[in-house]
């Protein structure tokens, strides 16, 4: 059973990291008011919520079944505030920071109509300090950290979202930034 | 009973999700912004939402990812 938590642990660790960074890679294209190929934008947008959803629920199996198993012994206080854990507080307390920002960001969407679109705006921000804090957590926590499949995980995964950031920021950002620049000439 | 979907154009950034969901109802201007297709007294950011768009509408208020959209029930009840 012990065996059997650990394994789980750590792969539901894994799944959670690989759906996070498609719900950053899905939510700049959704930012970007652009459809993907036949998908319309409101199908973008819901399979950025989706896949956010899913990331989450993986993250909360990670660190529930770390909380159960007898060898990672995470406790309450190692889940909310970082830095604690006896075996490399460090990198733990990445994960744990991680873990804060993901609920932040989570609750805020869900309740976005009720707070209005400045503090979702706001809080939605942390996504892009999240993602490579998680990465470091993975990396510096993970037992498979820094196998060699797990390094090539990592260094793809940055490439993408780094590459999405960079058109994040481009000028042809925006579907309608010709247009939008154009009207301002 | 109709319903009117309300544009709040300070809010909305254009992003066409709601010109996607609402096609019959909604124009998209070339800066992306939704616009009404039948204006009512020359207002064309409120939507006469007739029962057969009334989920769709809903879908619109709940995913515009500005929440710039709302819904009300009587067409006068704006901005009065
Ligand atoms: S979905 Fe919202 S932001 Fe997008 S065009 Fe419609 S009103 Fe504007």
């Amino acid at each position: 059973m012990d065996n059997a938590l650990w394994a789980f642990g750590r792969v539901s660790g894994i799944i959670s990291l690989v759906l996070f960074t498609g719900t950053v890679l899905v939510g700049v294209l959704a930012r970007s008011g652009r459809p993907l190929l036949v998908v319309p934008r409101f199908s973008v947008t819901l399979i950025h919520r989706n896949i956010a959803l899913l990331a989450t629920a993986f993250l909360v199996l990670h660190v529930g079944s770390l909380m159960l198993d007898s060898y990672a012994k995470l406790n309450v206080t190692d889940v909310v505030v970082p830095f604690l854990g006896p075996f490399r507080p460090f990198w733990q307390g990445l994960g744990t920071v991680a873990f804060d920002l993901v609920l932040a960001v989570v609750v805020t969407s869900l309740l976005r109509h009720r707070i209005g679109p400045r503090t979702f705006r706001a809080v939605h921000w942390f996504t892009y300090a999240m993602w490579p804090i998680a990465l470091a957590h993975a990396i510096g926590n993970g037992t498979n950290g820094t196998s060699r499949w797990f390094l090539l995980l990592a260094a793809g995964s940055a490439a993408v979202v780094v590459g999405a950031l960079a058109w994040r920021v481009s000028a042809n950002f925006l579907e309608t930034a010709k247009t939008r620049q154009g009207g301002l000439l | 009973m109709s319903e009117t979907l309300h544009i709040d154009w300070t809010r909305c950034d254009g992003r066409g999700l709601c010109t996607e969901l609402l096609p019959t109802l909604l124009d998209r201007d070339d800066w992306g912004y939704p616009l009404a297709k039948r204006a009512t007294n020359g207002d064309r950011s409120n939507v006469a939402v007739r029962p057969a768009h009334s989920e769709a509408a809903r879908e619109a208020v709940y995913l515009c990812p500005k929440m710039a959209l709302s819904l009300a029930n009587q067409v006068a009840g704006f901005g009065q």
